[in-house]
Protein backbone atom coordinates (compact mmCIF):
# COMPACT_ATOMS: atom_id res chain seq x y z
CA UNK A 1 0.00 0.00 0.00
CA UNK A 2 1.40 3.64 -0.80
CA UNK A 3 2.01 6.25 2.10
CA UNK A 4 -1.12 8.72 1.65
CA UNK A 5 0.89 11.65 2.19
CA UNK A 6 3.95 12.81 0.35
CA UNK A 7 7.37 13.97 2.73
CA UNK A 8 6.02 17.35 1.64
CA UNK A 9 2.70 17.32 3.62
CA UNK A 10 4.79 17.61 6.62
CA UNK A 11 5.45 21.52 5.75
CA UNK A 12 1.40 21.83 5.18
CA UNK A 13 0.76 20.33 8.08
CA UNK A 14 3.16 22.72 10.11
CA UNK A 15 1.45 25.78 8.29
CA UNK A 16 -1.71 24.59 9.22
CA UNK A 17 -0.51 24.19 12.76
CA UNK A 18 0.99 27.34 12.94
CA UNK A 19 -1.66 29.13 10.96
CA UNK A 20 -4.66 27.52 13.38
CA UNK A 21 -2.37 28.70 16.69
CA UNK A 22 -2.36 32.84 14.75
CA UNK A 23 -6.10 32.34 14.06
CA UNK A 24 -7.05 31.61 17.18
CA UNK A 25 -4.90 34.31 19.20
CA UNK A 26 -6.64 36.99 16.82
CA UNK A 27 -9.77 35.82 17.37
CA UNK A 28 -9.40 35.92 21.26
CA UNK A 29 -8.14 39.35 20.03
CA UNK A 30 -11.04 40.10 18.58
CA UNK A 31 -13.33 39.10 20.96
CA UNK A 32 -11.30 40.44 23.57
CA UNK A 33 -11.74 44.36 21.77
CA UNK A 34 -15.37 43.49 21.09
CA UNK A 35 -16.04 42.32 24.64
CA UNK A 36 -14.00 44.24 27.63
CA UNK A 37 -12.02 47.11 25.68
CA UNK A 38 -14.37 48.57 22.74
CA UNK A 39 -16.69 51.48 22.69
CA UNK A 40 -19.10 48.58 22.45
CA UNK A 41 -18.64 47.37 26.11
CA UNK A 42 -17.68 50.58 27.78
CA UNK A 43 -21.00 52.09 25.94
CA UNK A 44 -18.53 55.17 24.78
CA UNK A 45 -20.41 57.68 22.59
CA UNK A 46 -23.63 56.04 22.18
CA UNK A 47 -26.25 58.11 22.53
CA UNK A 48 -28.75 56.86 25.59
CA UNK A 49 -32.62 56.80 25.35
CA UNK A 50 -34.74 58.32 27.69
CA UNK A 51 -38.20 58.85 28.76
CA UNK A 52 -37.49 62.13 27.91
CA UNK A 53 -35.93 63.23 24.90
CA UNK A 54 -33.79 65.94 27.33
CA UNK A 55 -30.96 68.03 24.93
CA UNK A 56 -28.35 69.12 27.10
CA UNK A 57 -27.05 71.18 23.58
CA UNK A 58 -30.54 73.07 23.70
CA UNK A 59 -30.23 73.77 27.70
CA UNK A 60 -26.89 74.30 27.95
CA UNK A 61 -25.69 75.43 24.50
CA UNK A 62 -28.33 77.28 23.23
CA UNK A 63 -29.93 78.72 26.91
CA UNK A 64 -26.36 79.33 28.69
CA UNK A 65 -27.64 77.70 31.92
CA UNK A 66 -24.92 76.61 34.14
CA UNK A 67 -24.30 73.12 34.82
CA UNK A 68 -25.28 73.67 38.53
CA UNK A 69 -28.73 75.12 37.97
CA UNK A 70 -29.74 71.33 37.63
CA UNK A 71 -26.95 69.58 39.30
CA UNK A 72 -27.13 71.58 42.47
CA UNK A 73 -25.18 69.51 44.65
CA UNK A 74 -21.77 68.33 42.10
CA UNK A 75 -20.24 71.04 44.66
CA UNK A 76 -21.37 69.53 47.84
CA UNK A 77 -22.02 65.54 47.65
CA UNK A 78 -20.62 62.50 46.09
CA UNK A 79 -23.14 62.65 43.26
CA UNK A 80 -23.76 65.50 41.64
CA UNK A 81 -27.39 64.90 41.43
CA UNK A 82 -30.08 63.83 38.36
CA UNK A 83 -32.13 67.51 39.32
CA UNK A 84 -35.38 66.08 40.87
CA UNK A 85 -38.75 66.83 38.43
CA UNK A 86 -39.30 70.32 40.46
CA UNK A 87 -36.51 71.68 38.45
CA UNK A 88 -37.67 71.00 35.51
CA UNK A 89 -40.78 72.66 36.62
CA UNK A 90 -39.02 76.02 37.59
CA UNK A 91 -39.10 76.73 33.98
CA UNK A 92 -41.46 74.51 32.22
CA UNK A 93 -44.43 75.09 34.27
CA UNK A 94 -44.68 78.28 31.96
CA UNK A 95 -42.98 77.52 28.93
CA UNK A 96 -44.07 74.37 26.48
CA UNK A 97 -46.33 73.20 29.06
CA UNK A 98 -48.98 71.97 26.06
CA UNK A 99 -46.30 69.97 24.61
CA UNK A 100 -46.59 65.92 24.64
CA UNK A 101 -42.83 65.33 24.90
CA UNK A 102 -42.42 66.42 28.63
CA UNK A 103 -45.98 65.15 29.31
CA UNK A 104 -43.81 62.36 31.58
CA UNK A 105 -42.44 65.71 33.56
CA UNK A 106 -45.40 66.77 33.60
CA UNK A 107 -46.97 63.48 35.32
CA UNK A 108 -44.25 62.71 37.23
CA UNK A 109 -44.53 66.23 39.24
CA UNK A 110 -48.70 65.41 39.50
CA UNK A 111 -48.37 61.93 40.84
CA UNK A 112 -44.72 62.37 43.07
CA UNK A 113 -43.40 59.64 40.97
CA UNK A 114 -39.76 59.58 39.52
CA UNK A 115 -38.92 60.03 36.11
CA UNK A 116 -37.23 56.28 35.51
CA UNK A 117 -33.44 58.54 33.72
CA UNK A 118 -31.29 56.09 32.54
CA UNK A 119 -27.98 56.83 33.85
CA UNK A 120 -25.41 57.54 31.16
CA UNK A 121 -21.60 57.76 33.09
CA UNK A 122 -22.49 54.64 35.45
CA UNK A 123 -19.31 53.64 37.04
CA UNK A 124 -19.02 50.00 38.60
CA UNK A 125 -20.01 49.64 42.35
CA UNK A 126 -16.60 48.81 43.17
CA UNK A 127 -15.57 52.25 42.17
CA UNK A 128 -15.72 55.24 44.82
CA UNK A 129 -16.06 58.21 43.35
CA UNK A 130 -16.90 61.80 44.66
CA UNK A 131 -17.89 64.74 42.44
CA UNK A 132 -17.42 67.77 44.65
CA UNK A 133 -13.65 66.64 45.70
CA UNK A 134 -13.33 66.89 41.55
CA UNK A 135 -14.63 70.10 41.32
CA UNK A 136 -13.35 71.28 44.18
CA UNK A 137 -9.76 70.39 42.73
CA UNK A 138 -10.20 72.24 39.39
CA UNK A 139 -11.49 69.39 37.35
CA UNK A 140 -13.95 71.12 34.44
CA UNK A 141 -16.88 69.51 33.91
CA UNK A 142 -15.85 69.06 30.48
CA UNK A 143 -12.94 67.23 30.94
CA UNK A 144 -14.67 64.01 31.93
CA UNK A 145 -18.66 64.69 30.48
CA UNK A 146 -16.96 66.05 27.09
CA UNK A 147 -18.80 68.90 25.24
CA UNK A 148 -22.21 68.65 26.53
CA UNK A 149 -23.50 71.59 25.45
CA UNK A 150 -23.49 69.90 21.98
CA UNK A 151 -25.04 66.67 22.58
CA UNK A 152 -28.84 66.84 21.77
CA UNK A 153 -28.52 63.66 23.78
CA UNK A 154 -26.73 62.41 26.30
CA UNK A 155 -23.33 60.69 25.95
CA UNK A 156 -20.20 59.15 27.22
CA UNK A 157 -17.68 60.84 25.93
CA UNK A 158 -15.13 59.34 27.57
CA UNK A 159 -14.49 54.90 27.96
CA UNK A 160 -14.26 55.83 31.97
CA UNK A 161 -11.95 52.59 32.41
CA UNK A 162 -9.67 52.70 35.10
CA UNK A 163 -6.08 53.74 32.67
CA UNK A 164 -7.83 56.65 32.06
CA UNK A 165 -8.90 57.68 35.47
CA UNK A 166 -4.95 56.96 36.17
CA UNK A 167 -4.09 59.18 33.27
CA UNK A 168 -5.24 62.18 34.90
CA UNK A 169 -4.88 60.93 38.48
CA UNK A 170 -1.20 60.48 37.07
CA UNK A 171 -0.89 63.77 35.89
CA UNK A 172 -3.26 66.06 36.98
CA UNK A 173 -1.73 69.14 35.41
CA UNK A 174 -2.70 68.39 32.36
CA UNK A 175 -6.13 68.79 32.82
CA UNK A 176 -6.89 70.91 35.62
CA UNK A 177 -8.31 74.46 35.39
CA UNK A 178 -9.09 77.48 37.31
CA UNK A 179 -12.19 76.84 39.79
CA UNK A 180 -13.89 79.80 38.03
CA UNK A 181 -14.23 77.92 34.78
CA UNK A 182 -15.49 74.70 36.24
CA UNK A 183 -18.92 74.71 34.25
CA UNK A 184 -17.28 76.49 31.30
CA UNK A 185 -17.27 74.76 28.07
CA UNK A 186 -14.93 75.00 25.40
CA UNK A 187 -12.49 76.26 27.94
CA UNK A 188 -8.86 77.24 26.57
CA UNK A 189 -6.16 78.16 29.28
CA UNK A 190 -4.71 81.91 28.82
CA UNK A 191 -1.59 80.63 29.48
CA UNK A 192 -0.08 77.28 28.08
CA UNK A 193 -1.42 74.24 30.23
CA UNK A 194 2.08 73.04 31.34
CA UNK A 195 2.27 77.09 33.44
CA UNK A 196 -1.12 77.09 34.63
CA UNK A 197 -1.69 73.18 35.33
CA UNK A 198 1.96 73.38 37.41
CA UNK A 199 0.59 76.56 39.33
CA UNK A 200 -2.71 75.21 40.06
CA UNK A 201 -1.68 71.72 41.22
CA UNK A 202 0.87 73.55 43.46
CA UNK A 203 -1.97 76.63 44.17
CA UNK A 204 -5.17 74.11 45.19
CA UNK A 205 -2.53 71.25 46.42
CA UNK A 206 -3.50 68.24 44.20
CA UNK A 207 -2.09 64.99 45.25
CA UNK A 208 -1.48 62.38 42.82
CA UNK A 209 -3.33 60.01 44.17
CA UNK A 210 -2.50 56.50 42.47
CA UNK A 211 -2.85 54.04 45.57
CA UNK A 212 -5.49 51.20 44.71
CA UNK A 213 -7.57 52.52 47.73
CA UNK A 214 -7.98 55.80 46.56
CA UNK A 215 -11.16 54.50 44.75
CA UNK A 216 -10.99 50.90 45.50
CA UNK A 217 -12.26 51.42 49.10
CA UNK B 1 -7.66 14.43 15.54
CA UNK B 2 -4.79 16.84 16.39
CA UNK B 3 -6.62 19.60 14.52
CA UNK B 4 -9.61 19.07 16.09
CA UNK B 5 -8.23 19.35 19.72
CA UNK B 6 -6.77 22.39 19.05
CA UNK B 7 -10.25 23.64 17.99
CA UNK B 8 -12.12 22.48 21.21
CA UNK B 9 -9.72 23.91 23.01
CA UNK B 10 -10.23 26.96 21.22
CA UNK B 11 -13.62 27.06 21.58
CA UNK B 12 -13.56 26.35 25.25
CA UNK B 13 -11.15 29.62 25.30
CA UNK B 14 -13.43 31.52 23.08
CA UNK B 15 -16.38 30.79 25.12
CA UNK B 16 -14.73 31.81 28.64
CA UNK B 17 -13.09 34.93 26.83
CA UNK B 18 -17.70 35.79 26.08
CA UNK B 19 -18.64 34.60 29.60
CA UNK B 20 -15.82 36.33 31.15
CA UNK B 21 -16.89 39.86 29.57
CA UNK B 22 -20.42 39.09 30.70
CA UNK B 23 -20.19 38.77 34.47
CA UNK B 24 -21.39 41.95 35.97
CA UNK B 25 -22.10 40.81 39.71
CA UNK B 26 -19.20 43.15 41.17
CA UNK B 27 -20.26 45.91 39.01
CA UNK B 28 -24.02 46.15 39.88
CA UNK B 29 -23.95 45.31 43.53
CA UNK B 30 -27.33 44.90 45.42
CA UNK B 31 -26.09 47.46 47.67
CA UNK B 32 -27.92 51.02 48.05
CA UNK B 33 -26.85 54.60 46.13
CA UNK B 34 -28.88 57.78 45.81
CA UNK B 35 -30.84 57.94 42.61
CA UNK B 36 -31.36 54.33 42.46
CA UNK B 37 -34.60 52.60 42.01
CA UNK B 38 -36.07 50.27 44.69
CA UNK B 39 -38.60 47.05 44.99
CA UNK B 40 -38.90 46.79 48.25
CA UNK B 41 -40.07 51.07 49.09
CA UNK B 42 -43.35 52.10 47.79
CA UNK B 43 -42.36 55.25 46.16
CA UNK B 44 -39.86 53.13 44.18
CA UNK B 45 -36.85 55.09 45.83
CA UNK B 46 -33.67 54.02 47.37
CA UNK B 47 -33.29 57.65 49.32
CA UNK B 48 -35.21 57.77 51.92
CA UNK B 49 -37.27 61.33 53.03
CA UNK B 50 -36.66 62.74 56.54
CA UNK B 51 -38.90 60.74 59.06
CA UNK B 52 -41.68 62.64 59.89
CA UNK B 53 -40.95 65.47 62.75
CA UNK B 54 -37.49 64.96 62.78
CA UNK B 55 -34.48 67.17 62.79
CA UNK B 56 -31.02 65.99 61.39
CA UNK B 57 -28.21 66.91 63.58
CA UNK B 58 -27.01 70.59 62.86
CA UNK B 59 -30.17 70.97 61.03
CA UNK B 60 -32.39 72.80 63.81
CA UNK B 61 -33.40 76.21 62.33
CA UNK B 62 -34.27 78.02 65.69
CA UNK B 63 -32.97 80.99 64.38
CA UNK B 64 -36.22 82.94 62.67
CA UNK B 65 -34.89 85.86 60.89
CA UNK B 66 -31.78 83.65 59.27
CA UNK B 67 -34.17 80.92 58.15
CA UNK B 68 -36.82 82.89 56.87
CA UNK B 69 -36.33 86.27 56.66
CA UNK B 70 -38.62 87.38 58.91
CA UNK B 71 -39.29 88.54 62.49
CA UNK B 72 -43.26 87.52 63.03
CA UNK B 73 -44.78 88.77 60.02
CA UNK B 74 -42.41 91.57 58.58
CA UNK B 75 -39.59 91.02 56.57
CA UNK B 76 -36.83 92.21 57.67
CA UNK B 77 -34.99 94.75 56.92
CA UNK B 78 -30.89 93.87 58.06
CA UNK B 79 -29.08 91.21 56.99
CA UNK B 80 -28.81 88.36 60.03
CA UNK B 81 -25.37 87.18 58.82
CA UNK B 82 -21.98 89.44 58.44
CA UNK B 83 -21.92 90.87 54.99
CA UNK B 84 -18.25 91.40 53.81
CA UNK B 85 -16.76 91.24 50.01
CA UNK B 86 -16.56 87.50 50.02
CA UNK B 87 -20.37 86.97 50.69
CA UNK B 88 -20.99 89.23 47.98
CA UNK B 89 -18.83 87.60 45.42
CA UNK B 90 -20.61 84.03 46.79
CA UNK B 91 -23.89 85.85 46.04
CA UNK B 92 -22.99 87.22 42.66
CA UNK B 93 -21.77 83.27 41.67
CA UNK B 94 -24.99 81.93 42.56
CA UNK B 95 -26.81 84.60 41.20
CA UNK B 96 -25.04 84.13 38.00
CA UNK B 97 -26.20 80.35 38.47
CA UNK B 98 -30.09 80.41 39.84
CA UNK B 99 -31.31 83.52 38.66
CA UNK B 100 -29.56 84.69 35.59
CA UNK B 101 -31.61 82.64 33.42
CA UNK B 102 -35.07 84.36 34.41
CA UNK B 103 -33.67 87.85 35.84
CA UNK B 104 -31.01 88.28 33.90
CA UNK B 105 -27.04 89.23 34.52
CA UNK B 106 -28.46 92.67 35.81
CA UNK B 107 -31.05 92.30 37.41
CA UNK B 108 -33.57 93.72 34.97
CA UNK B 109 -36.22 90.65 34.54
CA UNK B 110 -34.99 90.20 30.71
CA UNK B 111 -32.96 86.96 31.02
CA UNK B 112 -32.90 84.28 28.43
CA UNK B 113 -35.90 82.10 29.75
CA UNK B 114 -37.93 84.97 29.92
CA UNK B 115 -37.02 85.92 25.96
CA UNK B 116 -38.47 82.46 25.41
CA UNK B 117 -41.55 82.82 27.03
CA UNK B 118 -41.81 82.59 30.89
CA UNK B 119 -43.54 85.39 32.34
CA UNK B 120 -41.05 88.29 32.86
CA UNK B 121 -40.24 89.51 36.71
CA UNK B 122 -40.10 92.73 37.69
CA UNK B 123 -36.37 94.49 37.51
CA UNK B 124 -35.17 94.56 40.83
CA UNK B 125 -34.73 98.17 40.03
CA UNK B 126 -37.66 99.76 40.39
CA UNK B 127 -38.72 102.09 43.46
CA UNK B 128 -40.73 99.07 44.92
CA UNK B 129 -37.84 96.62 44.97
CA UNK B 130 -35.55 99.07 45.67
CA UNK B 131 -37.00 100.03 48.97
CA UNK B 132 -38.33 96.40 49.84
CA UNK B 133 -36.84 95.13 52.93
CA UNK B 134 -33.97 92.87 52.16
CA UNK B 135 -35.79 89.82 54.12
CA UNK B 136 -38.48 89.79 50.93
CA UNK B 137 -35.32 88.42 48.84
CA UNK B 138 -34.85 85.56 51.29
CA UNK B 139 -38.25 85.01 51.48
CA UNK B 140 -39.11 84.79 47.88
CA UNK B 141 -36.28 82.28 47.06
CA UNK B 142 -37.02 80.42 50.05
CA UNK B 143 -40.90 80.04 49.48
CA UNK B 144 -41.03 81.19 45.61
CA UNK B 145 -43.38 84.30 44.49
CA UNK B 146 -45.81 84.69 41.55
CA UNK B 147 -44.67 82.44 38.79
CA UNK B 148 -41.59 81.61 40.18
CA UNK B 149 -41.35 79.06 41.92
CA UNK B 150 -39.23 78.06 45.04
CA UNK B 151 -35.77 77.41 45.37
CA UNK B 152 -35.36 75.79 49.08
CA UNK B 153 -33.76 72.54 47.51
CA UNK B 154 -31.14 74.16 44.84
CA UNK B 155 -29.88 77.19 47.24
CA UNK B 156 -29.24 76.96 50.74
CA UNK B 157 -29.83 79.62 53.78
CA UNK B 158 -26.18 81.20 53.88
CA UNK B 159 -26.49 81.37 49.73
CA UNK B 160 -30.00 82.89 49.47
CA UNK B 161 -28.32 85.91 51.83
CA UNK B 162 -25.54 86.32 49.86
CA UNK B 163 -27.54 86.47 46.69
CA UNK B 164 -30.12 88.95 48.75
CA UNK B 165 -26.76 91.15 49.29
CA UNK B 166 -25.85 90.45 45.98
CA UNK B 167 -29.18 91.73 44.85
CA UNK B 168 -28.48 95.28 46.81
CA UNK B 169 -24.81 95.61 45.33
CA UNK B 170 -27.00 94.98 41.80
CA UNK B 171 -29.61 98.16 42.52
CA UNK B 172 -26.17 99.91 43.53
CA UNK B 173 -24.27 99.57 41.03
CA UNK B 174 -27.69 100.40 38.61
CA UNK B 175 -27.99 103.44 40.59
CA UNK B 176 -24.75 104.71 41.70
CA UNK B 177 -24.25 108.28 42.40
CA UNK B 178 -20.93 110.19 41.71
CA UNK B 179 -21.63 112.11 44.92
CA UNK B 180 -21.26 109.29 47.07
CA UNK B 181 -17.57 108.99 46.45
CA UNK B 182 -15.39 110.66 48.96
CA UNK B 183 -13.01 113.31 46.91
CA UNK B 184 -10.10 110.69 47.02
CA UNK B 185 -12.01 108.56 45.43
CA UNK B 186 -12.99 111.11 42.73
CA UNK B 187 -9.68 111.87 42.44
CA UNK B 188 -8.50 108.38 41.42
CA UNK B 189 -10.88 108.08 38.61
CA UNK B 190 -9.22 107.97 35.35
CA UNK B 191 -9.66 110.48 33.26
CA UNK B 192 -9.63 110.20 29.63
CA UNK B 193 -6.83 112.14 28.17
CA UNK B 194 -8.01 111.83 24.46
CA UNK B 195 -8.51 115.48 22.99
CA UNK B 196 -11.45 116.25 21.76
CA UNK B 197 -11.35 117.09 17.84
CA UNK B 198 -10.83 120.59 17.78
CA UNK B 199 -10.47 121.35 21.28
CA UNK B 200 -7.19 121.90 23.41
CA UNK B 201 -8.29 120.96 26.53
CA UNK B 202 -8.27 117.19 27.23
CA UNK B 203 -11.99 115.76 27.56
CA UNK B 204 -13.00 115.70 31.59
CA UNK B 205 -16.56 113.65 31.95
CA UNK B 206 -19.24 116.13 33.51
CA UNK B 207 -18.23 115.08 37.14
CA UNK B 208 -20.15 118.13 38.99
CA UNK B 209 -23.07 117.71 37.58
CA UNK B 210 -24.36 115.20 38.80
CA UNK B 211 -27.87 115.06 40.66
CA UNK B 212 -27.55 114.88 43.92
CA UNK B 213 -30.12 111.96 44.69
CA UNK B 214 -30.10 109.47 42.16
CA UNK B 215 -32.55 108.97 39.92
CA UNK B 216 -32.95 105.98 37.40
CA UNK B 217 -35.99 107.16 35.67
CA UNK B 218 -36.20 110.30 34.24
CA UNK B 219 -38.25 112.46 36.34
CA UNK B 220 -38.64 110.17 38.90
CA UNK B 221 -36.67 110.89 41.98
CA UNK B 222 -35.15 107.58 43.10
CA UNK B 223 -34.26 107.06 46.89
CA UNK B 224 -31.59 105.35 48.68
CA UNK B 225 -32.07 101.87 48.40
CA UNK B 226 -33.31 100.59 51.68
CA UNK B 227 -31.00 99.08 54.02
CA UNK B 228 -28.07 101.56 53.12
CA UNK B 229 -28.00 104.18 55.68
CA UNK B 230 -28.28 107.32 54.13
CA UNK B 231 -24.56 108.87 53.76
CA UNK B 232 -22.88 105.51 54.30
CA UNK B 233 -19.60 105.63 52.28
CA UNK B 234 -19.95 102.99 49.48
CA UNK B 235 -16.31 101.71 49.14
CA UNK B 236 -15.01 101.46 45.52
CA UNK B 237 -16.65 99.06 43.49
CA UNK B 238 -17.74 96.51 44.65
CA UNK B 239 -20.11 98.52 46.52
CA UNK B 240 -21.13 97.90 49.25
CA UNK B 241 -25.17 97.40 49.44
CA UNK B 242 -25.74 97.60 52.42
CA UNK B 243 -24.88 98.25 56.30
CA UNK B 244 -23.90 94.87 57.48
CA UNK B 245 -25.67 94.27 60.59
CA UNK B 246 -23.99 91.69 62.74
CA UNK B 247 -26.79 89.61 64.60
CA UNK B 248 -26.95 85.72 65.04
CA UNK B 249 -24.13 84.92 62.36
CA UNK B 250 -25.13 81.38 60.53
Amino acid sequence: MPQIFHPSSNYLFKIVIVGTVLAVSALGYVLFQLGADSSYATRQGVAREQPVPFSHTHHVGSMGIDCRYCHSTVETAAYAQVPPTKTCMNCHSEIWVTSPTLEPVRASYRTDESIKWTKVHDLPDFVYFNHSIHVKKGVGCETCHGRVDTMPLMYQQNSLEMRWCLDCHRNPEKYVRPRQFITTMGYRPSEPQEVIGARLVKEYQIQKLESCYTCHR
Amino acid sequence: MRIKSIWKVAGVLGALALLGACRQDMHDQPKYKPLRPSDFFADGRQMRPLVANTIARGELRDDEAFYTGKNGKDEIDYFPLTVDKALIERGQDRFNIYCTPCHGRIGNGLGMIVRRGFKQPPSYHIDRLRQIPVGHFYDVITNGYGAMLNYSQQIQPRDRWAIAAYIRALQYSQNANINDLSPEQRANIPVSTKKEPGSETPHVPELPNFPEKPTLIPGVPGATPAGVKPGAKPVGPPAKPAAPKTGAAQ
